[in-house]
């Protein structure tokens, strides 16, 4: 493709890059990427994905947008509040960047549509706030070879994983099932400090970028864990289990299901 | 010196500066096929000095840079590798 005059100055400090260049930014143009809600996490990965100009993100969210949200979900804005966190998200990141389209799902995923959702999308990011979202997002991509960057956030840590589906870990590897429902605390109850969501979606961000070029050590098979405290990076390598229930060599989950069945409470 | 060998494009980007001018340059380049010739045609003087050390640096060529007048410079990168080095 040629680039527009706006796209060589737009990108050009990445195409000076050896390891990304004029093709490499085309291979971001042309990428599809699915963000698994437009919360913390998901804010800023939509907003350095638009701005690295990746072609296509899809935002699947519900929810619509709080005040309590604006202290870290940087999608948003205060006069966004009450309508839909996909199309605030799309507003805001399509207004960085048209050159990134933004598709709305203002869905909940669930066991029947996941399937159609995220196979239209090369990558997929889970920033989902709750453990159902992020087994079933595990499962449907294990099944569906997707690649899965995903993390998750607590007060001042986050952690973050990138999955290739037959080639290292998946998130059961490691987690194999969800917490008994009640036993853990839910994002609403556990406070965040606001910043934790905008560095870890950001690293996951970066993940999905070098996913894309090829370049680089992917996070696979590495579980990095972050504490804001205690500003510390720590990289625990986590092995592919070949008892996991759903990667391994004798999957014995081999269909998707609803979360509410196997975790109580969302 | 044009005339050891043949130009496959002429890019004039007279009037851009850095880093722009390389931008343009790489993106030439890589339009090329290996072994072809790209003649640049600079008129901001750093240019003439950061577009051949940087395409060196990705491992293309430089076989040469020609002043042709006060503020005029010829630039001649010949591509060697599709993939530049990191």
């Amino acid at each position: 493709m040629d680039f527009t005059e706006d796209q060589i100055l737009r990108y050009s400090r990445h195409i000076i890059l050896p390891e990304v260049g004029g093709d490499g930014q085309e291979r971001l143009l042309s990428a599809k990427v699915a963000l698994v809600g437009a919360g913390g996490l998901g804010s800023p990965v939509g907003y350095y994905l638009a701005a690295a100009g990746v072609g296509t993100i899809g935002v699947i969210d519900d929810d619509r947008v709080e005040l309590s949200n604006l202290q870290r979900q940087i999608a948003h804005n205060t006069q966004r509040l009450g309508t839909l966190k996909a199309e605030s998200a799309k507003a805001t990141w399509e207004a960085l960047n048209s050159d990134a389209k933004v598709i709305v799902h203002a869905v909940r995923l669930t066991a029947a549509n996941i399937r159609g959702i995220i196979g239209n999308y090369d990558i997929v990011v889970d920033g989902s706030d709750n453990f159902p979202t992020r087994y079933l997002v595990n499962d449907a991509c294990v099944m569906m070879k997707k690649t899965l960057i995903s993390a998750a956030v607590y007060r001042f840590e986050g952690q973050v994983i990138a999955i290739y589906p037959g080639e290292g870990p998946c998130y059961r590897c490691f987690f194999e099932t969800p917490p008994p429902a009640g036993t853990v605390p839910s994002c609403q109850e556990a406070g965040v400090l606001g910043v934790v969501p905008g560095v870890v979606g950001t690293l996951q961000a970066t993940e999905v970028v070098k996913a894309i070029l090829g370049i680089g050590e992917p996070l696979r098979g590495r579980l990095l864990i972050w504490n804001a405290l205690e500003m510390s990076f720590v990289t625990v390598k986590v092995p592919r289990n070949r008892e996991c229930p759903v990667c391994g060599d004798h999957p014995t989950i081999t269909e998707l299901i609803a979360g509410e069945s196997f975790c109580g409470t969302g | 010196m044009g005339d050891d060998f043949k130009v496959a494009r002429t890019l004039d980007i007279k009037g851009q500066v850095c880093p722009l001018t390389f931008v343009r340059s790489k993106l030439a380049i890589e339009k090329l096929a290996i072994g072809e010739v790209l003649e640049i045609i600079v008129d901001h003087q750093p240019a003439a000095v950061n577009v051949p050390r940087s395409m060196e640096l990705e491992g293309q060529a430089v076989l040469g840079v020609e002043q042709t007048g006060e503020a005029e410079w010829h630039l001649f990168v010949r591509k060697d590798r599709e993939k530049p080095k990191q």
